[in-house]
């Protein structure tokens, strides 16, 4: 704008001046606009991400007890102790086994609400999935304590079925059973499972939302039964939806830390011994390391996820 | 929605689909029922069931505790301020990421969602760290930040969604008819993401007032309703008062998601359809 310009114009107010200085240089008002929310992201929470991850490479020394400013590999290298490997291998393999399991459980009713349920039973299917979804994390938890203990409502339904027997030999197999449900890896499980579920159901059902029913129809006249489109058409479709669903079943469960120390055999999870490394131990090295652990599984994951069209589905 | 007449011919889903799917749902809500049936119980010492019998006196007992009450009040206060920052900071980058594709945008994108995608004690915990390498004292204000920092994405989500659904020449019809900036944003962007915006503070505000992962290690002596139900979990000491708060915890959280639901379900963006 030049002097002419603004010359002729006198009564512009000074908000209407304001407007026009940023009209005319819409990257200065980009990052006016960025500066803020970059500000808080950048310093808040990526300065503490780094400032974590800077101490993975210290040590504690081993007589004071102090943390050593050193660099060192030493303290990442702890990570591979057979005791470390173990707690890493166990909650690996939960949360895969939760994603897997959240992923049959989740598909028929994502399957069922996207292809099958009126405008109002839909309603009530979103209505459903989303409240748990965005609440009562610990409420939620704190109700399969009540379920699973051992006077509680799951002990009296087996009884009540005469499956008593049932129940007691799940629990007597070893590794995954247990005195009782709310202190076994059967109850862990089951209840990783409920907490994260409404995680997978969304993602499948906008995916299979947004697959358009005239390609169902043209398989129909193709001469593919139902169950050839299923399989061949609608499910592939829907891989992107299950994969964006997986990214959040597999990173809470990794870095679920509260749920296994309140149902299960108190065997340790990534998270718990973060949690004890950096509270009673006082090894915030070894605790900053083991925070590693969980992002670099989650970045590989995201990779792979990216590969079959996660991130489109999100 | 005839689509189940293409795919099935006519049929509609099989009965075995739709007991998967009405199963599933029951699976996700009868543990809540659970819940508010014991908030009921007599039975002080243990979690048994058949409830040996029905009482109401639990409730009385919560109202008159001022411990419980000062939790809950931190709570909503540390939930207010933290969606009320998120809103802000949310809108604005919201508003600088949904048309320009300049250098850095998916930098910015995955900043903003990073929290969110890590762990939960990953933020926690380096929070945690930066508080003590700065000499910040555990407060109200650190669980705060904590807290601002993943509703910031919860917020953004929803408004970027409305913003790159609305036309843009609104804007410039305004622009147009000689409104300023201002103006314009004023009286044709705000009510335009309006409801977008309110249901993404109802998101953030219920997933605050009960967050517990990043608040553990934020927060010091001060006591948020979380925290106060995670101390009786590990070691329950008034099993029937747990009760009654968790059913105050489902309350206080369900209303302001359903109310973010009704704000949007007539548009294409619903607010919840992904955290």
């Amino acid at each position: 704008m030049t002097a002419a310009a603004v010359a002729q114009a006198p009564t512009i107010s000074v908000s209407g001046r304001l407007s026009t200085f940023f009209y005319l240089r819409p990257r200065l008002l980009l990052l006016l606009l960025l500066v803020p929310p970059l500000l808080w992201l950048g310093v808040v929470y990526l300065g503490s991400l780094f400032a974590l991850l800077l101490q993975s490479f210290f040590h504690i020394d081993d007589f004071t007890g102090q943390i050593v400013h050193e660099f060192t590999l030493q303290t990442l290298g702890e990570l591979f102790t057979p005791a470390h490997l173990s707690v890493t291998w166990r909650t690996f393999m939960m949360a895969a086994l939760v994603t897997f399991a959240c992923a049959i459980i989740g598909f028929p009713i994502a399957y069922y609400m996207a292809k099958f349920a009126g405008t109002r039973t839909k309603a009530l299917f979103y209505v459903g999935v989303m409240l748990p979804l965005w609440s009562s994390y610990l409420v939620r938890v704190y109700a399969w304590k009540l379920l699973l203990a051992k006077e509680g409502v799951i002990t009296w339904v087996f009884e009540e079925l005469h499956l008593s027997w049932l129940l007691d030999g799940l629990l007597s197999i070893s590794v995954i059973g247990g005195p009782s449900l709310s202190t076994s890896y059967i109850g862990t499980f089951i209840v990783f499972v409920y907490i994260w579920l409404p995680f997978m159901i969304l993602p499948i059902e906008a995916a299979l939302e947004r697959v358009p029913k005239s390609m169902i129809e043209a398989s129909a006249d193709l001469g593919a039964r139902p169950r050839e489109t299923f399989w061949r058409v609608l499910l592939p479709l829907a891989i992107p939806g299950v994969a964006a669903g997986s990214i959040f079943t597999f990173s809470l469960t990794l870095g679920d830390y509260i749920l296994p120390s309140i149902i299960g055999n108190s065997a340790p999870f990534i998270g718990m011994v973060v949690l004890s490394y950096q509270g009673t131990a006082g090894n915030i090295p070894l605790a900053a390391a083991f925070t590693v652990v969980p992002i670099v599984i989650m970045a590989i994951y995201l990779t792979l996820a990216k590969r079959v069209g996660a991130f489109d589905a999100l | 929605m005839r689509s189940r007449a293409s795919l099935r011919a006519g049929t509609g889903a099989g009965w075995g689909l739709t007991a998967a799917a009405i199963g599933g749902l029951l699976f996700l809500h009868l543990p809540l029922a659970f819940i508010v049936l014991y908030a009921f119980s007599t039975d002080e010492k243990s979690f048994s069931f058949p409830l040996p019998g029905l009482t109401t006196h639990w409730f009385g007992v919560v109202l008159d505790r001022p411990d419980i009450w000062a939790a809950m009040w931190l709570s909503v206060k540390v939930a207010a301020v933290a969606t009320v920052t998120a809103m802000v900071l949310g809108t604005l980058a919201a508003a600088a990421m949904y048309r320009q594709k300049f250098f850095g945008h998916e930098v910015i994108t995955l900043l903003i969602l990073l929290p969110i995608a890590l762990p939960g004690i990953v933020t926690g915990i380096s929070l945690r760290s930066a508080f003590n390498l700065a000499d910040m004292p555990f407060s109200y204000f650190t669980i705060v930040l904590g807290h601002a920092t993943f509703c910031i994405v919860v917020v953004y989500n929803n408004v970027v969604a409305r913003f790159r659904r609305s036309s843009p020449s609104m804007i410039e019809a305004s622009m147009d008819l000689g409104a300023n900036s201002f103006q314009t944003f004023r009286h044709i962007v705000l009510p335009n993401i309006a409801t977008a915006l309110l249901a993404g503070g109802m998101l953030a505000f219920a997933l605050s007032f009960d967050e517990i992962i990043v608040t553990t290690f934020t927060a010091g002596q001060q006591e948020t309703l979380p925290i106060w139900m995670l101390r009786e979990l590990v070691r329950p000491r008034q099993r029937p008062v747990t009760n009654v708060v968790a059913v105050f915890v489902i309350a206080v959280t369900f209303i302001p998601i359903l109310a973010a639901y009704y704000l949007t379900r007539d548009t294409h963006d619903v607010a919840g359809s992904g955290k």
